[in-house]
């Protein structure tokens, strides 16, 4: 059957921004099993209150409309979009990546954040700290292709996404 | 428009008094004094003071779920009162009951510091309750309340918590009453034409269909449950229940099959096995019912009409979901049904009610009677005459094997006059609720049919009872064990029945007196009718205790992880379908 096989989906879902709803969007996750493979949220229109939380989850067809319906239950949760679902959308996250490297592999490490549009936001005689946003796949790849060049540390925002063409949530 | 001024306490009564509610159930305690002040000074709203806060949030639902619209309300503490209410409102959210729960909290400067009878209220309830409120400033309390109101009484009902510190109840503040507001929580409530539409046309062509309907059409209130009578009948089909939903199609209509699931008929169950359409009002596919979901109903197309749209395709896939209200779903189905003149197929479903009526005289319920030990069965056949010809009773459970035995021998005909805790399985539920229940019907009948291990959880609100002369009768089913936990010791654990005999139980007459209650036992078959004639005609609360066989299993019984048509009927069938692996496997299931 088609519905055992896991799909990955980008939720966007609008919220009253009043304490506790991320608390209620974690919980119902956590609670009930499902998965988040990243979760961002900020305020977006103050004179309502109102924030978007911008989830990745994954699961068979059954869990991921599950997890719609059980979000749209919760009493503060004004929203729910399935940008995957829903058509074309474009999805960014922000990666911070620090690299310390030694002195023969800083050349190599430019030329591969300049190659992914990285901008340098700070470096020392031995490190340098790299502002990238592109899509999880491309932050992946740039990773990747700098892991052999030095530690690293990085901090990633999870994916923000929005549909394409001029629909709105 | 501006408001009356008053303090946050006045506020709480106010509010309470507009949206409707006549009764509270609660537990005083130092971060609800002021409410307690001001409960003082006023008329409108009764206060009935139980013993432990548990027993407040059961006693509510009862008193919710046999008025039928009302909202149960609950007032107790912080900390210690706010975690004993966690069970209770559990068990309403599970069994969708409308509650209101306020709860004390410490002064606000003082939360997080770990204060005295301080908890994180709203922390520990989100995942037990529909939702919960903080409230920090007092000109926002009058709104968050009617609010609340507004939230556990639309679409899917539930219980909702308002956590109300200390200093916003003595602060003073602007109270408006609820007509001033309007509220952005509106859940669908009615369905989409179309689908209904469909679903009339699947009825109509059916051969071999069941409705299979729950606690949503009860919820949905009396009219909905007569809508749902006048369909049946109109399309002669077979009407099976749950647990929930029983008294929404009367049991003693020959349409009805009896509850179906773990321990529902034999003739329910193989007719949910064998059907060609399920047609599912305001029930939830859940595991008591299903069994192994992958053996369920499967050669049906299923129908599935559900206020809540999570219910959908949750544990089985249905062909067609309505979401909407049952009430007006079966409302515009009747209208379907007569408009476009579609008539009971009498003669294609003839085959099926003969299959139906053979499987019925299987007489699944059938057990070896027994002289002089009084077998739990015929006990509850004895109640059932006694009460026979009275509409003024509700009956309250607690939960084991005596809840089973009271679904299958217990009649309902009517809605909201069965209470039991569906979801959760609450032992220590059936007392209180009965206090609830009889609060609400101060001149029925309520009994609490019980087991003596779940009465002693809540034992203590036998005091409420004699303190507000509450007449509960409880029956108390008594074989000296835990007695689902022993059967399934025997079953599946080998016979090791490992903590599930109550040594030392307590003199249960006795303990009636102690309390200021009346005590009567039976002890053998002879003693039984003049027992229960003298519970129910001894005026105030009685407990009647009724020494039962100690061994006695509930069947029909499907076993845990195996299909309907692998029923099990008497502890002789054990085996007989249920291969070692199926038990194996059902044993890691609760």
């Amino acid at each position: 059957m088609p519905e055992a096989a896991i799909e990955r989906h980008t939720l966007a879902v609008l919220v009253v921004n009043e304490p506790g709803v991320l608390a209620r969007v974690i919980g119902l996750f956590s609670g009930r099993g499902y998965n988040i493979e990243s979760l961002t949220v900020a305020e977006v229109e103050r004179d309502k209150a109102l924030s978007r939380i911008t989830l990745v989850t994954s699961g068979t067809r059954m869990i991921i409309d599950q997890i719609k319906a059980q979000l749209e239950r919760l009493v503060p949760i004004h929203r729910v979009r399935d940008l995957t679902e829903e058509g074309p959308f474009v999805g960014r996250e922000l990666a911070l990546v620090k690299v310390v490297s030694e002195n023969g592999k800083r050349a190599e490490v430019l030329r591969i954040a300049e190659s992914f549009g990285a901008r340098i936001i700070d470096s020392s005689e031995s490190s340098f700290v790299f502002e990238v946003t592109d899509t999880t796949e491309k932050v992946d790849q740039f990773l990747s292709m700098l892991a052999g060049l030095g530690r690293l540390e990085v901090a990633r925002t999870g994916i923000v996404a929005l549909s394409r063409g001029p629909e709105s949530i | 428009m501006s408001g009356r001024q008053m303090s946050g306490a006045e506020m709480v009564l106010a509010a309470l008094a507009d949206n409707g509610v006549d009764t509270i159930f609660g537990y005083p305690g130092g971060a609800v004094l002021p409410i307690y002040d001001a409960m003082f000074k006023q008329t409108l709203v009764r206060h009935v003071l139980v013993r432990q806060e548990g027993g407040a949030v059961h006693a509510a639902e009862g008193y919710a779920r046999s008025t039928a619209g009302k909202v149960g309300c609950v007032l107790v503490t912080s900390g210690p009162g706010a975690t004993n209410a966690v069970t209770g409102l559990l068990d309403a959210q599970m069994d969708s009951i409308p509650l209101i729960c306020i709860t004390g909290q410490v002064p606000t400067h003082l939360i997080g510091n770990d204060a005295f009878q301080e908890a994180d209220t709203t922390g520990i309830t989100r995942p037990c309750t529909k939702h919960n409120y903080l409230v920090k400033d007092v000109n926002k309390l009058a709104e968050t309340i009617h609010e609340a109101f507004h939230v556990a009484r639309s679409g899917r009902p539930g219980p909702v918590l308002i956590d109300l510190p200390k200093d916003v109840q003595f602060a003073t503040g602007e109270y408006r009453p609820p007509e001033d507001f309007t509220f952005t929580y509106n859940p669908p409530f009615e369905p989409d034409q179309a689908a209904v539409e469909r679903a009339v046309e699947m009825i109509a062509k059916a051969e071999r269909p069941l409705f299979y309907t729950g606690g949503g059409v009860i919820n949905a209130g009396p009219a909905a449950a007569a809508t749902l009578t006048e369909l049946v009948r109109l399309t002669g089909i077979p009407c099976t229940s749950t647990l929930m939903g029983l008294g929404a199609f009367p049991a003693s209509d020959r349409q009805f099959l009896g509850m179906l699931g773990m321990h529902g008929s034999y003739e329910a169950n193989l007719a949910t096995h064998g059907c060609d359409l399920l047609i599912c009002v305001g029930a939830r596919f859940d595991d008591r019912v299903t069994g192994k979901v992958s053996a369920f109903s499967p050669g049906s197309k299923k129908i599935h009409i559900d206020i809540d749209a999570s219910s959908i395709n949750k544990n089985v896939r249905v062909d067609l979901p309505v979401v909407g209200d049952a009430g007006r779903v079966l409302e515009a189905m009747l209208r379907i049904w007569k408009s476009r003149g579609f008539q009971a197929n009498a003669e294609a479903m003839a085959p099926w009610w003969a299959q139906i009526e053979a499987w019925r005289a299987v007489d699944c319920f059938a057990y070896r009677r027994a002289d002089p030990v009084i077998k739990p069965q015929y006990a509850l056949e004895r109640l059932r005459a006694a009460l026979k010809g009275r509409d003024d009773v509700y009956i309250t459970t607690e939960v084991g094997q005596h809840q089973m035995w009271a679904a299958q021998f217990l009649p309902f005909d009517k809605p909201n006059h069965w209470m039991t805790s569906g979801g959760l399985g609450t032992m220590g539920y059936g007392l209180p609720a009965a206090i609830g229940t009889q609060m609400a019907h101060p001149g029925a009948v309520v009994i609490d049919v019980a087991g003596e291990a779940s009465i002693l959880m809540n034992i203590q609100e036998m005091s409420t009872a004699v303190q507000y002369r509450l007449p509960v009768k409880i029956f108390i089913m008594n074989n000296k064990w835990m007695g689902m936990v022993r059967q399934w010791q025997e079953l599946l654990h080998g016979g090791r029945f490992s903590e599930s005999y109550t040594a030392a139980l307590p003199d249960f007459v006795k303990l009636a007196e102690a309390f200021g209650a009346t005590g009567v036992r039976a002890e053998t078959v002879d003693d039984l009718d003049s027992a229960i004639a003298r519970m129910l005609s001894t005026p105030g609360p009685v407990i009647l205790d009724v020494l039962v066989d100690e061994t006695e299993m509930c069947f029909p019984m499907i076993p845990g992880g195996a299909a309907h048509n692998e029923i099990m009927l008497g502890p002789n069938d054990r085996g007989q379908q249920a291969d070692a692996a199926t038990r194996e496997e059902g044993m890691v299931l609760v």
